[in-house]
């Protein structure tokens, strides 16, 4: 006879489980650590290596760099200053908390401040796997267009600070602020936001502020 | 895309529930899933069917219940669901600050089986 059984088991919770053992891990060696989240081509690795670079005085950096191949994100990284680990995700859409839990056991944890984790490019899967870091950011940029909150909640709505890049490029692009900035507000009210551009370097230091400020000396 | 990593937690769950009942056969899974999830039932079912071969769940069926995304506006009150998933302002008073009450879920609720 079919019997039905009762789970009510959240479908990530294995991921949620790993998670909270790296923020374990990460909180026991005092690092403070970003989970930052883009689509291709947004500034993840500009905005590291400026970070890396103006941050490098005062924390000891590391950063890890998922990519589905290649390791020219970790090279950047690594060329501006941090201890930098490449993750080759094979095809996968996204970082999860089992790649991050491997690549931290690559770093000697107490040697380290800072930690800046680049997910993949996608707006999409990365949103849907916490990987236990303190802060997840978004890094939106201007050409993206000014729909991407509309057509990417999941992204958005969840985030703890959101960058938007490549301001300097306003001029140029049909980029509505006031309606970007009501499909946030829609989806995350209030969320902190820092309007930057990594070529000129405006609005950086909001950011690393801001860093400073959430990280435990 | 991301389904198959979340295919592959689905069959976890799954057979370690089965098993915890010494089922001999999974025959339905029951998922609940909210509107803002973002997950393609198609998927999920077409890398179930390769997966699950040679486990107690082989041939097992999902059953996929779509949960309405519904909001508060915390400015007037007012409750209401979105037509399609897109995130819209109160329809009473067209405030933006609005939580989200329902549309997140995203978890197997039961299983049928055969002992």
């Amino acid at each position: 006879m079919p019997k039905r059984i009762p789970v009510v088991e959240k479908i990530l919770s294995a991921n949620d489980r790993i998670a909270q053992e790296n923020r374990a891990r990460l909180d026991e060696a005092g690092v403070f650590s970003i989970n930052l989240m883009a689509s291709p081509g947004a500034g993840k690795t500009s905005l590291i290596e400026h970070t890396v670079q103006r941050l490098a005085r005062q924390f000891r950096l590391a950063a890890i760099d998922g990519d589905i191949a290649t390791s020219i994100d970790a090279d950047r990284a690594a060329a501006a200053g941090a201890t930098a680990i490449q993750i080759n995700t094979g095809g996968q859409c996204h970082l999860d908390a089992v790649m991050l839990r491997d690549a931290l056991k690559q770093l000697d944890l107490i040697e380290f401040d800072l930690l800046l984790v680049e997910n993949v490019g996608n707006l999409v899967c990365p949103a849907d796997f916490e990987l236990g870091t303190h802060k997840n950011v978004l890094i939106a940029s201007i050409p993206e267009g000014d729909d991407k909150p509309y057509k990417y909640p999941g992204m958005y709505k969840d985030v703890d600070a959101l960058i938007v890049n490549k301001i300097d490029l306003l001029p140029y692009i049909a980029f509505d602020m006031d309606y970007f900035r009501r499909g946030v507000e829609l989806l995350n009210p209030g969320l902190v936001t820092f309007p930057i551009s990594c070529r000129t370097t405006e609005g950086l230091d909001e950011w690393l502020d801001w860093i400073k400020t959430n990280a435990r000396p | 895309m991301h389904e198959l990593a979340i295919t592959q937690q689905i069959l976890g769950i799954a057979l370690k529930h089965g098993q915890s009942v010494k089922a001999k056969k999974i025959t339905d899974l029951y998922l609940v899933i909210g509107q803002l999830s973002s997950v393609v039932d198609d998927s999920v079912q077409f890398y179930w069917d390769m997966i699950s071969e040679g486990t107690i769940c082989q041939g097992a069926k999902l059953h996929f219940d779509r949960i309405p995304a519904s909001l508060e506006c915390r400015h007037c009150g007012e409750i209401y669901t979105l037509e399609d998933g897109t995130l819209t302002p109160c329809p009473r008073c067209d405030s933006i600050n609005v939580n989200v009450i329902t549309g997140k879920e995203f978890r197997l609720e039961s299983l049928e089986v055969e002992e």
